[in-house]
């Protein structure tokens, strides 16, 4: 297993190099660039030349990527055209708040997707089945930054049962040892902050969770009508198990598997969406942090982000599969 | 009283608007110690019946339609869900088919055999492992302690239906119900798994009812064989008297297409024409009338029901439900009877096997 995850792990430097090169390009083909975006459309031609004489942008692209590439061998991927500051730096300020806005959607999903699903599957045909038919389409279909607004009107505005930006109330002062802001708080045992901090993730958690909630639990409904039929969950019943054991060991155990699979691919998507649900709720995250390196052509920080985009999700798809083995002994990695 | 009582056992399944009549009133007793076969073609109704008895038929399309399974007294069929969980695994337990697909893939041999001890006995999680493994060492299993630890698929198929088998007889059941048990396997593991069923059913006390639709499985286990055709009873008699003087025209034609090693050679397989009965409606007449050389119009008409064939009663009688039982001669003439003067299983002294 070590070896394996060992393997895995090397695997991540072609696929980073690799993804380097393509971001690298593509960043660079934008229209505009850094020098536009810092002086304006009505830069003067010697001024925009200057800046990017100054940022190296002068340079054939091969040479820029081996300077970059150079650096990143190194650990140091740059700083920010805007904010001066190193691109690893504002990364680490900015990713606690996307992976614990991720963690608590996903968590979401799972905690209300594998139950519905479970339930739809044993109850198949009924009342209930087919109500979670319904929503999960809807769930699909409804675009996160509309879902977003909707809660934000109803919950905040409306109610005003939950706050509507931002991870923490202004007024709060709280440590940052972390920067994971639920981990602070329990850290310096400040349970009001805890909660607040709670109130703060619910929506934007629900908002981003609710695709992953969906999908979850289609495809958990669709792998326990198919254990359902399994031999194995025949012969538990005739073992004279009570249901409830036989749900939970025979059942539930098998149809997870395909589900560990679909959180894993789901990450990926998770963080495109995190993008809309962070500017919805002015979230701040990786997603926020991406839109305005995008809108500013800021480079360094668009290739870091990307390239951490990516390693966080072939970090994650790791996990799934190591998970994987644990619950389905069948595999073994070698 | 008998251990195990089915009378008149009716099982339906309705899918989409429609009906299979799978079981149509069987009736028959188990006594402690007896070995029971049911054989019958796929689909006859052979497994549903068993999976009926133990009201693990698949929901929600199969229901029982009518009957009574008393077993020490009660009736299993009217039981409430939780008494007769106890009894399921308990007193009464099930070896399937499939080794392959029978075991959890997920959950290791040990969880599978400890958990129905843990269950029904009570027992501890260490005095459950310990007992485990002796009964996996019972069944031949080598190295029991260390395999215990092991996933269903680090087992090959014949130690897989061991451990199925070892699942089953683990709280020491008083019926075993082993539905086609050697079907998935190959020969030799074949005679093997059920010399060690024999052995466990003689060891044990326990009672068996063998389902299958191997002629050649009942032949070396089993006291008395019920033929099934349609989802009833067409033949039952004692197991060797049923392979000497079948009268049924489909036990006969079972026979015949059976490969005999005293056969000739070259002689051909005689397989049954025509295909098993459409079950969407329910029989009034004789379910292998279509397929049957001997059928009248009263097979035809009406549906004939188990009846004596001689005057033998009780453990050695013969019954058939059949209006033209196959003649005397035309079972030598399909070499499954010697000329006369050639039998040894004289129970029935009647003058028609004389002649």
């Amino acid at each position: 297993m070590l070896r394996y995850v060992a393997k895995r792990l090397l695997l991540l430097v072609p696929v980073l190099i690799g993804l380097s090169i393509l971001v690298f390009a593509y960043v660079r083909a934008l229209p505009g660039g850094p020098a536009i975006a810092l002086l304006g459309e009505r830069a003067t031609q010697e001024s925009v030349e200057a800046i990017n004489r100054e940022l190296g942008l002068d340079q054939p692209i091969f040479v820029q990527y081996l300077r970059y590439a150079g650096n990143l061998i190194q650990g140091d991927f740059g700083s920010s055209v805007l904010s001066r500051r190193p691109v690893v730096e504002e990364l680490l300020d900015r990713f606690p708040a996307t992976v614990e806005l991720g963690f608590a959607a996903i968590l979401f999903a799972v905690l209300a997707g594998v139950p519905l699903g479970f339930i739809a599957a044993k109850r198949y045909q009924g009342v209930l089945d087919n109500a979670s038919l319904v929503a999960s389409l809807i769930g699909i279909s409804f675009p996160v930054f509309f879902l977003a607004l909707i809660m934000k009107y109803i919950f905040a505005v409306r109610l005003g049962w939950l706050p509507s930006i931002g991870r923490l109330d202004i007024t709060r002062s709280l440590e940052h040892p972390t920067n994971f802001y639920l981990l602070d708080a329990v850290i310096v045992g400040d349970w009001a902050a805890f909660v607040d901090v709670v109130k703060h993730l619910l929506m934007p958690a629900i908002a981003l969770g609710t695709i992953p909630l969906a999908i979850i639990a289609r495809i958990t409904r669709a792998a326990t009508l198919d254990v359902l039929s399994e031999d194995y969950v025949r012969t538990a019943r005739a073992k004279g198990l009570t249901t409830a054991v036989i749900d939970r060991r025979h059942i539930l155990k098998n149809s997870l598997l395909p589900v560990v699979t679909v959180i894993g691919l789901q990450t990926g998507l998770l963080l495109t969406g995190a993008i809309l649900t962070e500017t919805v709720f002015a979230w701040p995250g990786v997603g926020t942090w991406m839109l305005n390196a995008i809108n500013n052509r800021d480079y360094a920080v668009l290739q870091g982000g990307i390239v951490f985009f990516a390693f966080l999700v072939v970090v994650v798809n790791l996990l799934v599969d190591v998970s994987y083995a644990f619950l389905n002994p069948r595999i073994r990695y070698q | 009283m008998p251990l195990l009582e089915v009378r008149d056992l009716q099982v339906r399944f309705s899918t989409r608007g429609k009906t299979v009549y799978a079981v149509n009133g069987i009736s028959f007793d188990l006594d402690p110690g007896d070995t029971l076969g049911i054989v019958g073609e796929s689909g006859c109704g052979k497994s549903v019946s068993s999976l009926a008895m133990l009201g693990i038929l698949p929901k929600p399309a199969g229901r029982v339609h009518g009957g009574q399974v008393v077993f020490d007294g009660e009736d299993l069929l009217t039981l409430p869900d939780e008494r007769l969980r106890h009894i399921r695994g308990n007193d009464i337990a099930m070896v399937f088919q499939d080794p392959m697909t029978s075991l959890n893939p997920v959950l290791t041999v040990s969880r599978q055999l400890t958990e129905a001890l843990r269950t029904h006995l009570d027992l501890g999680k260490k005095e459950a492992a310990a007992e485990a493994a002796s009964l996996l060492d019972r069944v031949g299993i080598p190295d029991a302690r260390q395999r215990l630890r092991d996933y269903p698929h680090q087992f090959s198929g014949g130690m897989r239906q061991r451990v199925g088998i070892t699942m089953a007889i683990a709280c020491r059941p008083k019926v075993l119900i082993a539905d086609e048990p050697t079907t998935a396997l190959d020969v030799t593991i074949q005679a093997q798994i059920l010399e060690l069923l024999r052995t466990l059913v003689r060891e044990e006390g326990m009672a068996l009812i063998l389902v299958t639709h191997d002629l050649g499985v009942v032949a070396g286990i089993c006291e008395r064989t019920h033929v099934m055709y349609a989802g009833r009873f067409v033949e039952t008699a004692p197991t060797g008297e049923l392979f000497a003087n079948p009268r049924h025209p489909y036990t006969v034609g079972l026979l015949k297409s059976v490969p005999r090693l005293d056969a000739a050679r070259k002689q051909r397989l005689d397989p049954i024409g025509g295909a098993p009965r459409d079950q969407t409606s329910e029989p009034t007449a004789c379910a292998f009338a279509p397929r049957c050389a001997y059928a009248s119009t009263e097979s035809w008409e009406q549906l004939p029901v188990l009846r004596e064939l001689d005057g033998a009663t009780g453990p050695a009688a013969h019954r058939v439900a059949c209006w033209n039982p196959v003649p005397e001669q035309d079972l030598v003439a399909a070499g499954i009877r010697q000329a006369p003067t050639g039998r040894q299983t004289g129970d029935q002294p009647d003058e028609e096997r004389q002649a």
